[in-house]
């Protein structure tokens, strides 16, 4: 055991993710939580493309791949499989999708598997655009983030929709639990895929996982940006069990917003008005997540 | 065996019972909707172990198909016209990844402009999926071939998923005598499920939907469509052994009257009711005539058709589908089987029933008369 | 001739092994091993998984690092220096 986590490597290296890829890392902690007797369900992504280029494969536990909207809706087939033949028990059914699927095409289809409650982990891995088709804007992307298909440009700011929050869309659905984690925190991921596995029912985590490609970022500063993201307020780490908030990260906002934006390429172009009304709105979410929680709600 | 009056949906329904598979997955479209809530019954009574999915959309029902047959189960699902079409992309992932999932399509036409009513629009789009197609013409078919459909793909040596085709309200809500078979002797004929390449075991992890690149995709094409056509002798030896464990003998095409026809029609589906009610008013009136009603639609039964047209003056293809800015499909298949033959009868091309139009006697004799005098339109429009 | 296994499934775990992505790196990690002490923050961070701690050290396995420097930024000792690969 190394980090509280064991030794094997169910993400085999060799697999063709970019240097310093925040997924593959995420990959890595996700498998390891989850263990041997796991089934993968696997959406049509960057994570999909670079594990299995055949006839390699990255992966050391069994995996099924379909399409790219549809990894809740054919975890949901594997789950009934498993269950009618008597040995759903023995095995945990972990799907997984970047966030163009899961944000987007693929909503329909995690709604379902959502309402239904199929005892199904459901693992988004967020770099916050369609990375692996070259960047372009999904419903996870920030806003005020550059990207290919919404551009900053002379007429441009880049996008002009705030991060959906998917979250709390699939909280709606009286799942027993929904979490937030990142590639920064990775025993506080670990411990959450743990959960959601351990937890009967449809469970959630969303995982930020940076992408130096897409935020022109360095590939070392991955970690430290996620990190950044957290201790900022921009991506707070909580769950909701039972209904209920509890907000691991960050206690109290301990990071400058502006040292998270300076780092990635994606956000340069914004200027001091841009980055006040980010301030203010992750300000305003990060407290209302707060008396949540505070709450007890 | 039990001998009982029911709707065809029905049929299908006792059908997906005897064949007892882990996962039923169900969303409803006109006109398939008495297939599946029949069997919802059978589980609500207990009478059907399975896992029953209300899935979210067809596409979440062809995606939980393939993901518990990829979990090594026997799989079920049925569909229609809107639906099928909702779950096309999927529908070649299944062939691709060589799942054996078995699928009612309760026939109805395309929009738009939208209609409930039969066609054969939606099977004939999806004759590219690289899924095997059978089509029922009467409410014991729907039970017979959604069995044998099972035992074909389920074969180790095919591993493809099949449709099986029942015209939306013309066959699936006419009532009909049918025979049930009883278990015992389904059990027989169908062993349980025994995935070759497609399971999750820990033990052996399996990684099933790769990327394929140009280096590989091709041959892996290839291999599926070898598969298919592989697929003959199987279907044959299916038909054989369905006809020696209950008594009804089916094949690739069956041929009405055709001994000593001069002419013929080909047809598919519940009109062949019709086609033949219409045959043997013809040879009433001394005319050689008879009908080939193609059963198995995928893989395409050329040689049988060959030799079942070899000594015709003219066919008359019925089409209840149109490749919008070329011909009928069934048209254009029959003729291209036809090219390379040494004997080339007369064939003519009819669009038919489009939408749930009426195909009435009247047309057929129309048909009949065109086919024999030459007479009309290479490609005619039936209204 | 190209070797097909039945509906493109790949029946070997962890195959990708065989393809070294060491040979992507225009810069390596070097690890002063006197100040390593063992944390594991490399190897939990590095995406290719191509750290091992044994005996509270750590090393690397330079046929898969792809030379991101994750693992230098990390390192609470910064024990990790990263330098151009030589030609």
């Amino acid at each position: 055991m190394i980090f509280g986590m064991p030794e094997e490597e169910y993400f085999a290296p060799g697999h063709r993710a970019c240097a310093g890829c925040g997924a593959a890392t995420a990959m890595r902690l996700i498998t390891k939580a989850a263990g041997p007797n796991t089934v993968l369900v696997e959406s049509t992504g960057c994570m999909e493309v670079v594990s299995t280029p055949y006839p390699q494969t990255a992966w050391r536990l069994p995996w099924i791949h379909g399409a790219f909207e549809n990894s809740a809706a054919i975890a949901s087939g594997v789950e009934a499989a498993l269950k009618a033949q008597g040995r759903k028990k023995d095995i945990n059914v972990v799907a997984f999708a970047g966030d163009g699927s899961t944000f987007d095409i693929g909503i329909g289809p995690i709604s379902g598997m959502f309402e239904r409650n199929h005892d199904v982990l459901y693992v988004c891995y967020d770099n916050e655009a369609y990375m692996n088709t070259g960047i372009q804007r999904s419903s996870a992307t920030p806003f005020g983030a550059s990207t290919s298909t919404h551009p900053a440009g002379k007429e441009s700011k880049g996008k002009t929709e705030w991060k959906k929050d998917l979250t709390h869309i699939i909280a709606a659905h009286g799942t027993p639990y929904v979490a937030t984690a990142s590639i920064s925190h990775p025993r506080d991921l670990f411990k959450k895929v743990q959960k959601g596995i351990e937890i009967k029912g449809a469970t959630f985590v969303h995982i930020l996982a940076p992408c130096p490609t897409g935020w022109r970022s360095d590939g070392a500063k991955t970690v430290e940006i996620a990190k950044l993201a957290v201790n900022s307020g921009v991506f707070p780490l909580f769950e909701i069990e039972d209904g209920k908030h509890v907000i691991q990260r960050p206690k109290k906002v301990t990071a400058d917003i502006r040292e998270y934006l300076k780092l990635q390429g994606r956000f340069k172009h914004l200027d001091e008005k841009d980055i006040t009304f980010i301030e203010e709105q992750v300000k305003k979410r990060y407290d209302r997540l707060v008396k949540l929680a505070e709450s007890g709600l | 065996m039990v001998r009982s009056v029911m709707e065809a949906s029905h049929a299908a329904s006792e059908a997906v019972k005897l064949i007892k598979p882990d996962v039923v997955a169900a969303y409803p479209i006109t006109p398939q909707t008495h297939i599946v809530e029949r069997i919802s019954e059978m589980v609500a009574d207990g009478d059907l172990k399975t896992e029953y999915i209300r899935v979210e959309s067809e596409f979440g029902a062809i995606s939980a198909l393939v993901g518990a047959a990829a979990a090594g189960s026997r799989t079920y699902s049925s569909t229609a016209s809107q639906g099928l079409a909702l779950m096309n992309e999927m529908l070649f992932v299944a062939s691709g990844m060589r799942l054996p999932c078995v699928m009612n399509v309760a026939n109805r036409a395309l929009s738009a402009p939208i209609s409930i009513w039969n066609d054969h629009q939606d099977s004939m789009s999806a004759r590219d999926i690289g899924w095997l197609q059978f089509h029922c013409e009467t409410a014991q078919e729907c039970l017979d071939l959604t069995l044998l459909a099972y035992k074909v793909a389920e074969d180790h040596k095919v591993l493809t998923p099949a449709l099986v085709c029942l015209d939306g309200f013309t066959l699936s809500h006419v009532f009909e005598p049918v025979d049930v078979p009883d278990q015992k002797t389904v059990d027989a004929y169908l062993p349980p499920y025994k995935p070759l390449h497609a399971y999750v075991d820990p033990a052996r992890p399996v990684t099933q939907g790769p990327i394929a690149f140009p280096t590989h995709y091709m041959e892996l094409r290839n291999e599926q469509n070898e598969a298919m056509m592989n697929s003959f002798p199987v279907i044959t030896q299916a038909f054989k052994d369905f006809a020696d464990k209950f008594g009804r003998a089916y094949d690739f095409l069956e041929l009405y009257r055709m001994d000593d026809a001069e002419f013929a029609f080909l047809g598919i589906g519940s009109e062949c009711g019709t086609l033949k009610v219409i045959v043997d008013k013809l040879r009433e009136k001394g005319e050689k005539v008879g009908l080939i009603k193609m059963i198995v639609y995928r893989p395409f039964p050329k040689e049988q058709l060959l030799e079942a047209t070899k000594d015709l003056k003219g066919l008359a293809v019925l089409d209840k589908a149109i490749s919008v800015g070329f011909e009928g499909v069934l048209f254009t298949e029959v003729r291209s089987a036809h090219y390379d033959s040494d004997h080339k009868p007369d064939l003519r091309n009819f669009i038919v029933g489009l939408g749930g139009r009426d195909i009435r006697y009247e047309h057929v004799e129309s048909i009949y008369e065109m086919l024999k005098s030459g007479k009309g339109k290479k490609i005619e429009w039936m209204y | 001739m190209v070797e097909l296994t039945l509906a493109a499934t790949i029946t070997e775990p962890g195959s990708t092994i065989k393809y070294k992505t060491g040979a992507w790196r225009a810069i390596r990690p070097i690890i002063d091993i006197e100040k390593c002490t063992g944390c594991g923050n490399c190897w939990v961070y590095c995406p290719e998984g191509s750290v091992d701690i044994k005996d509270k050290k750590a090393t690397i396995d330079l046929d898969y690092c792809k030379g991101c420097g994750i693992c230098a930024n990390e390192c609470p000792v910064t024990c990790i220096k990263m330098i151009m690969e030589e030609k």
